[in-house]
Formats: structure tokens, C-alpha cells, sequence
């Protein structure tokens, strides 16, 4: 089932970012995108120790299943603080 | 929720996982590849010479569903190395341009013609689950 999202039907860099930000402790992300493909550097305290895979899940499970749906391609550059 | 005890998909993704050391589930195969993401990696691995397994998760919807609840990973392609999950294209590349990617596969840095290369098996074929169901 598909939650209901308060964002609006297109996704926005900005709301990906907030998102991002809100959603991963001491985390600052840069996003662009079309609305549809995505790219988000992401720095966070909270990478510190963890795997590539493990930083890249964290920023995935902010969004859940809108990734390949809503959100459908989110490419992602992590960097620990 | 589903019965777990009964999920033949999810075994037989399970199994190509362990029997193939380096597998790349992607959309379309490694001669073509549907989507750019797909294509950079293959593009990647065929740059290293390392022979790969590659499964198209496109013919069944349901395959990109099984694969993603096993690895807990939303997107395609994903590239296993001895059974464990390397990640994605942005992993890929970002391992393949530190010299992590080589490492992981064995193999020298970006040097495909190795003295032994006649050892090297041609690529092999793409694996098709869907055809295994």
C-alpha cells in the first residue's frame, strides 16, 4: 500500500533535501534533479563507521518505496563528517 | 503478509546469488542494456575483464521484487561479489575510481589484457531465473 505524502505528485530537489536532512541525524545534503532522476551528496556525523552500502541504505530509507516509484532514480555520493 | 515457508522466486534468486562469485542483476543484459545505470556498471566490470553472471530483472516484475526484499536494496543494478552485496552503480563507480573494485574482484587496476588472459573465460551467458521458475 502507498502511504499518503503530503508533497505534491512531482518530487522537487528541494523537498529531498529537507527531507534528507530532517530525516538523518547531523546530516547536510546538496540535491538536483529533473523531478524525476535525482543526485544527492550527502554528508552526515551519523556515516561515521558505517559501510558504503550502510550510508547509502540510510539515505534510501528516508524515502521507503518512493524510490523507484515516485522517486525514480536517486543516485547518491555519501561522505562521512 | 505472504507464507514465507513457500517462496521458490526468492531460492532461486537466492541460489544464483551463491553460485555465481561475481553476479550483476541489471535491466536488459551485459550485449544490452536497458537503462544507462545497467549500462555503466556493465560497462565497468567488461573495463576490468573479470568474467560476470548477469541476470535481467525486467522479463518478471516480481523478480526486482524478491531481489530487493532479499538485499534490502531499492535499486537496479546490484552487483554481488562472493554472495555479499557491493551495491549499486554509484558504488560501483565510486569503487572502481579508488581502486576498491579491482581489489574486490581480484584483478589489477583497469589492465584487461593480463599475460594469463587465456585463462580468462569468455563472458558467461546471462543467467535467466525467470526461465528456471
Amino acid at each position: 500500500m502507498l502511504a499518503r505524502y503530503p508533497w505534491s505528485v512531482s518530487a522537487t530537489p528541494e523537498e529531498l533535501k529537507q527531507r534528507i536532512e530532517s530525516g538523518i541525524p547531523g546530516a547536510r545534503a546538496e540535491v538536483t534533479g529533473d523531478g524525476h532522476h535525482f543526485n544527492a551528496v550527502v554528508s552526515a556525523s551519523a556515516f561515521e563507521g558505517l559501510t558504503r552500502i550502510a550510508q547509502h541504505r540510510l539515505v534510501y530509507d528516508v524515502f521507503g518505496a518512493e524510490v523507484g516509484d515516485r522517486i525514480h532514480a536517486l543516485s547518491i555520493q555519501t561522505k562521512p563528517e | 503478509m505472504t507464507d514465507q515457508s513457500s517462496n521458490p522466486l526468492r531460492d532461486e534468486i537466492q541460489k544464483a546469488i551463491d553460485e555465481n562469485p561475481v553476479l550483476l542483476f541489471m535491466k536488459g543484459n551485459p550485449e544490452q542494456p536497458a537503462c544507462g545505470f545497467s549500462a555503466r556498471t556493465v560497462a565497468i566490470l567488461q573495463s576490468l575483464g573479470r568474467p560476470f553472471a548477469a541476470v535481467d530483472i525486467l522479463p518478471d516484475p516480481r523478480i526486482r521484487q524478491e531481489l530487493s526484499a532479499l538485499s534490502n536494496w531499492p535499486t537496479i543494478p546490484q552487483l554481488f561479489i562472493d554472495g555479499e552485496l557491493v551495491g549499486g552503480c554509484d558504488i560501483v563507480t565510486e569503487m572502481y575510481e579508488s581502486g576498491e573494485l579491482q581489489e574486490a574482484l581480484g584483478v589489477n587496476g583497469g589492465t584487461a589484457e593480463e599475460p594469463a588472459s587465456e585463462a580468462a573465460a569468455p563472458e558467461a551467458p546471462p543467467l535467466s531465473i525467470e526461465n528456471r521458475l
